[in-house]
């Protein structure tokens, strides 16, 4: 199944992929023989037990070739969340300034493309790309690197504080109907500095693709990264997105995951708390409806002492969908005085919707403290009586308790402009009122 | 207002409601008392709609209509309401929310324009103080880790709000100190006027020496096995339900 790549590989090897500082295309080589070593992860792995890659695995996703896009500023505009924000977009994987929009940074603050930064900057790149994200056993991101295009890369210097958010979009419309897409991103939190990352993926219509997409980002001691995952892809799209991370001492790595789009996401969402105190939060949301699936993999390595880490997801689920949550946590021997919890929820708003849900923790250190709890309910017949019976209509108190539901989640995005897009995102989709 | 005809009802396969007939006119306050278990709370259901009983026989007429064919939300808006025996609790959603989207259905159903937040905030202001409850209320998950009297006191301010044309409170006095009692009753008297009705069920006649009723029904085996004035009240009071209940046979 991964024999239809290698000749793609070699017709990239030879031309697009083959540029670069000359560290590039071995990288590439290596990551894609151990994709090809590897294959596709099968139900048989434990990592993808209740999620199966085969419709993409059977399909052949093509390299899409660069092309103008006809797209405009106002098409995105439902998209964009924040028009102010700094912001830089790419159609079918390739950066598209006038869509972009640059704005002032303080001075010391880079926000780069991936092939800017190779120009530029090659053995700082060198230095961080590939550092985080280790292919040997994740075949997706073996296949991101060996193919990856165009990405973006972040390096707040030590101690500055971007105070708002920079917003990375990927945008797909029908010109990739069967392509895959690798972008990267590379973030380097240098030691107490702060920035809020936004990453929307968004499919325009009905394109069928594969969105194979690599994040790696390094909180520095002291260093707080806030990351939004927005995921919108189209509905027959495929998702896999991996974001891995490495935490200083006393850092702070907050993400939140959002899930609506796409026929199947994977997303993967890895952290390893390296240094003393410090805490991680992964939190996210996913919706689906239809046939769509989703799944998020998160794993918490406690790796220093006083570390602490909080997980919260929420799951809605309508139609046949399907979802799915595992969330792993490791504790080092020597980290003791760790403190987690992970906690689940998933509302279930049909009998043909099913949620299969996964906590596993390894627990190597003697004082801590470690929490789970998974929940999977329906929607509260009582407190829907209890509704219309003040005047609600059905329809609306349906909405409103599964509004309710989502709220506990939605409330950890810090930033409002988003929290209030995702929460009116959630009210709609099950009602035509509208949420004030 | 309200006409109960030979009413009766099932949850499941159990029969609650075994022929039940109550006429409430305009301007009139009924008491249902009787024993745990009789079908007060079902009958106070099934007025506000609940879906989980079935009417099997007889009728309700509501204000000249067929009270049985409105779903819930219609009989809301049309002036029924019912302070729940046990408040349900809803996580996620504050008060101030739910209040005004309640109020709002209520005015669209009467064509009248919905009011914004502030304007709400006001309309409020004068409620809660008639129930005594803090403005930081507006902002919790509606009855989430209230109190009993709390929740109590939250459907009184509901009803407040929402001013009933027919008001059914299922033993809102339960558990309740003589400070909220009062609290409770006062919500009740204020909204007594010739156009209005109220039902109260309840376990004690404490409460009826603040609401004083018009009729009082006792309900027993899921049918009311005796009417009378306010002195029945007393009379339970004094005696008990047993004098009441058929005989045991032997
Ligand atoms: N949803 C239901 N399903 C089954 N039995 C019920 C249901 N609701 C009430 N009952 C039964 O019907 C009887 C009357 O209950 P209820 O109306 O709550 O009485 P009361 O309010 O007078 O104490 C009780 O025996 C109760 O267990
Ligand atoms: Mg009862």
């Amino acid at each position: 199944m991964t024999a239809p790549y290698t000749d793609q590989f070699e017709a990239y090897a030879s031309n697009g992929g083959g540029e670069g500082p000359a560290w590039l295309p071995t990288l590439r080589k290596r990551a894609f023989d151990r994709f090809s070593d590897l294959g596709f992860p099968t139900t048989r792995d434990e990592d993808w037990h209740f999620t199966s890659v085969t419709p993409i695995a059977e399909r052949t996703f093509k390299a899409l070739k660069p092309g103008p896009t006809t797209l405009t500023l106002s098409e995105l505009r439902p998209w964009l969340v924040d028009e102010s924000w700094h912001r830089l977009v790419f159609v079918n994987g390739q950066l598209e300034p006038a869509l972009s929009q640059f704005t002032e940074l303080p001075a010391a603050v880079q926000v780069s493309t991936l092939s800017e930064a190779l120009r530029e900057e090659p053995e700082w790149v060198e230095k961080h790309l590939g550092s985080l994200a280790a292919f040997d056993k994740a075949a997706f991101t073996a296949l991101n690197t060996a193919f990856m295009q165009d990405g973006v890369v972040v390096r707040v210097p030590k101690s500055e504080v971007v105070d708002t958010p920079l917003h990375i979009v990927h945008v797909v419309d029908a010109q990739a109907e069967g392509a895959a897409l690798h972008p990267r991103l590379v973030v380097v939190a240098e030691p107490l500095s702060q920035i809020t990352l936004v990453e929307s993926f968004v499919g325009l219509g009905k394109a069928s693709y594969l969105m194979n997409a690599v994040a790696e980002v390094a909180v520095g001691n002291g260093a707080r990264v806030d990351h939004y995952k927005v995921q919108r892809e189209s509905t027959e799209a495929f998702h896999v997105g991996t974001t891995q991370v490495t935490q200083g001492r006393d850092s702070m790595y907050h993400s939140f995951s959002y899930a609506a789009g796409a026929a199947l996401s994977r997303t993967n969402i890895y952290t390893r708390l390296a240094g003393e105190g410090g805490e991680a939060r992964l939190n996210g949301m996913y919706m689906l409806d239809g046939v769509q699936h989703a799944d998020h993999q998160t794993f918490v390595e406690h790796l220093a002492e006083s570390c602490a880490s909080r997980e919260l997801y929420k799951g809605i689920l309508d139609g046949s969908s399907h979802g799915v949550f595992n969330g792993k946590v490791y504790v080092d021997p020597i980290a003791q005085k760790t403190d987690g919890k992970q906690t689940n929820k998933a509302l279930l708003l049909s009998d043909r919707a099913r949620v299969d849900t996964k906590p596993q923790l390894e627990i190597f250190a003697d004082d801590v403290k470690c929490t789970h709890g998974a929940t999977i309910g329906r929607i509260d017949e009582s407190a829907l009586f209890y509704l219309q019976s003040r005047g609600i209509p059905l329809e609306n108190a349906k909405a409103l308790l599964t509004y309710a539901f989502a709220a506990e989640a939605l409330e950890t995005i810090e930033i409002d402009a988003l929290r209030v897009e995702l929460e009116r995102g959630v009210f709609e989709r099950f009602t035509h009122t509208r949420l004030e | 207002m309200l006409k109960i005809t030979n009413l009766h009802a099932t949850a499941g396969t159990k029969e609650i409601l075994k022929g039940i007939t109550l006429t409430i006119n305009a301007g009139e306050v009924h008491a249902i008392m009787g024993p745990n278990g009789s079908g007060k709370s079902t009958l106070a259901q099934v007025i506000a709609g609940h879906p989980g009983y079935e009417v099997t026989k007889g009728s309700i007429e509501y204000q000249g209509k067929d009270l049985l064919d409105m779903e819930a939300e219609e009989r809301a808006q049309a002036g029924v309401f019912l302070a729940f025996q046990y408040p349900v609790e809803i996580p996620g959603v504050t008060n101030a929310y739910f209040l005004r989207a309640a109020y709002n259905e209520l005015r669209k159903a009467r064509d009248e324009d919905e009011v914004d937040p502030i304007e709400f905030l006001d309309i409020m202001e004068e409620k809660l103080a008639l129930v005594e409850m803090d403005a930081t209320m507006m902002q919790r998950s509606v009855n989430a880790g209230f109190s009993g009297g709390e929740k109590k006191r939250n459907e009184i301010l509901q009803m407040a709000v929402l001013e009933p044309t027919l008001a059914v409170l299922d033993e809102t006095d339960s558990g309740l100190d003589i400070d909220a009692l009062r609290i409770v009753a006062e919500g009740v008297n204020k909204l007594r006027s010739p156009e209005r009705s109220t039902l109260v069920v309840t376990h004690y006649q404490r409460l009826l020496n603040y609401i004083v009723p018009d009729h009082v029904h006792v309900l027993a085996g899921g049918r009311i096995v005796r009417s009378g004035g306010k002195e029945l009240a007393h009379e339970l009071e004094e005696k008990g339900y047993d004098w009441l209940l058929e005989p045991v046979p032997a």
